[in-house]
């Protein structure tokens, strides 16, 4: 019974310890997972945005690439970010360092729009 | 003699129907109608405006203007710089168009391009389609398409192409009684819209119009079409009604446009809608793909799905009879 109490106290006090570990190691790990492995590319093809809404942690850097035989303008609604012309296979990228809804199009080809959901 | 008659010169049947009821003899039309080219020829009889395939007229008994009377062609989105499948070499097709202009036996006063002149917006590219119109002789009126002005606001172009104009490019002016009004559509244009006139142009436009005579017939030109064709891929201008009120009072109004790399024609009332071929490449016709891009059709082909188009008036007539013409 002793014994018992005994396991029971020690597991209650190492608790702490490793309930703060998880939570200290946790969103470290998470955090730099999911930058390794979420997505920051977005593909200009066939006059879309894929994915047309891509959620990113902050701080990341989005890549857009237009596959098209057209060329695109990379435009947020509201001037925070804007690309040169992109012919086919030119590249545009972005960081994001504030959390937030980026509404982005095209500058002219307007019926092309997408979001970047920074987090 | 082949090809497109007269108010069926669109094979996606958004024209059906002359509204007018104009008794426009278009049967002897159709006779000098035979197409063999790459433009629109737009010949102003005095006040409508008809449309003939380039090289429909030669050899074709037609005859010489009239006084009064005279004639131009409209092409469009000649996207120099453009290499990719859909056409290699936007060059050779360009001056299959000059060519076309250069061998028609009633020679036009002066060409309209609707736009596009170039892919990338590159001075080297407009450079070479001056070159190569250079050898029309002719004068060139131009409004830009949204290629013409990527990364510059449209600076370039007006400097080589709009000298004198109002705004981001706009302006008017008369020929033989026809009044021309060149828009540009394709500026600032707003995240999920159409092209855009925006109120300073459409305020200019009211004036610049105000105080002519309703019987003066109107040409208007822009790149992108005034006139909803296909909104899913763009292909309209948001504050074209408010530009189109203005015009309300006047018997003969014709709008000619580009962007859509097709032809197509729509009568409103007094108002007659005209689409022009590109000389570069094809698009879908609307929905007909997944997005509007440059269309791939086989090499032999390509040629029957670029052109002119070409346009004739006729005095107290109220129709425009278009026929657009293709370079093979």
């Amino acid at each position: 019974m002793m014994r018992r109490k005994l396991f029971f106290r020690s597991l209650a006090a190492a608790l702490p310890f490793a309930l703060a570990a998880v939570l200290i190691m946790h969103p470290t790990r998470a955090r730099s997972e999911d930058a390794k492995s979420a997505p920051t590319e977005v593909r200009v093809d066939n006059f879309t945005f894929g994915p047309d809404t891509l959620t990113v942690p902050v701080n990341s850097t989005v890549t857009w690439t237009n596959k098209d035989d057209v060329p695109h303008v990379i435009a947020s609604n509201d001037g925070v970010f804007k690309s040169k012309a992109l012919d086919t296979d030119d590249k545009y990228s972005y960081t994001f360092s504030k959390a937030g809804t980026y509404s982005y199009y095209c500058s002219i080809h307007p019926k092309m729009v997408g979001k970047i959901v920074v987090q | 003699m082949s090809k497109k008659k007269l108010f069926d010169p669109n094979p996606s049947g958004f024209i059906e129907h002359d509204h007018n009821n104009d008794g426009i003899d278009r049967r002897g039309f159709l006779k000098c109608m035979a197409w063999a080219g790459t433009g629109a020829l737009c010949v102003i009889q005095g006040g409508v405006l008809k449309s003939y395939a380039l090289g429909s007229q030669m050899g074709s008994g037609m005859k010489s203007h009239k006084r009064g009377e005279f004639s131009f062609v409209q092409i469009s989105d000649s996207h120099m710089g453009f290499n990719k499948p859909a056409n290699p070499d936007v060059i050779a097709t360009l001056k299959a168009a000059v060519d076309k202009i250069n061998a028609l036996p009633e020679q036009p006063e002066f060409l309209l391009h609707t736009g596009d002149i170039s892919h990338l917006s590159k001075p080297e590219e407009f450079d070479n389609v001056d070159q190569i119109l250079k050898a029309t002789n002719k004068e060139i009126l131009f409004v830009p398409g949204e290629h013409d002005v990527l990364n510059d606001e449209g600076a370039m172009f007006r400097e080589r192409y709009a000298k004198n104009s109002k705004g981001q490019g706009w302006y008017s002016f008369d020929k033989n009684g026809v009044h021309f009004v060149g828009l540009v559509n394709v500026m600032n244009l707003k995240a999920g819209g159409l092209g855009t006139l925006g109120p300073e142009q459409l305020e200019w436009l009211e004036g610049d119009v105000k105080h002519l005579k309703h019987s003066t017939p109107i040409v208007v030109f822009a790149h992108i079409p005034l006139w909803t064709v296909y909104p899913q891929w763009g292909w309209g201008t948001d504050d074209s009604a408010q530009a189109l009120s203005y015009l309300k009072k006047f018997g003969s109004v014709t709008v000619l446009n580009g962007h859509i790399h097709q032809t197509m024609q729509k009568v409103e009332g007094n108002v007659t809608f005209h689409t022009a071929f590109s000389t570069a490449f094809p698009q879908p016709a609307p929905g007909a793909a997944e997005g509007p891009g440059p269309m791939k059709v086989p090499a032999e082909q390509l040629r029957s799905v670029l052109g002119i188009t070409d346009v004739n008036y006729v005095q107290r007539r109220h129709a425009l009879a278009l026929v657009d013409s293709s370079l093979g």
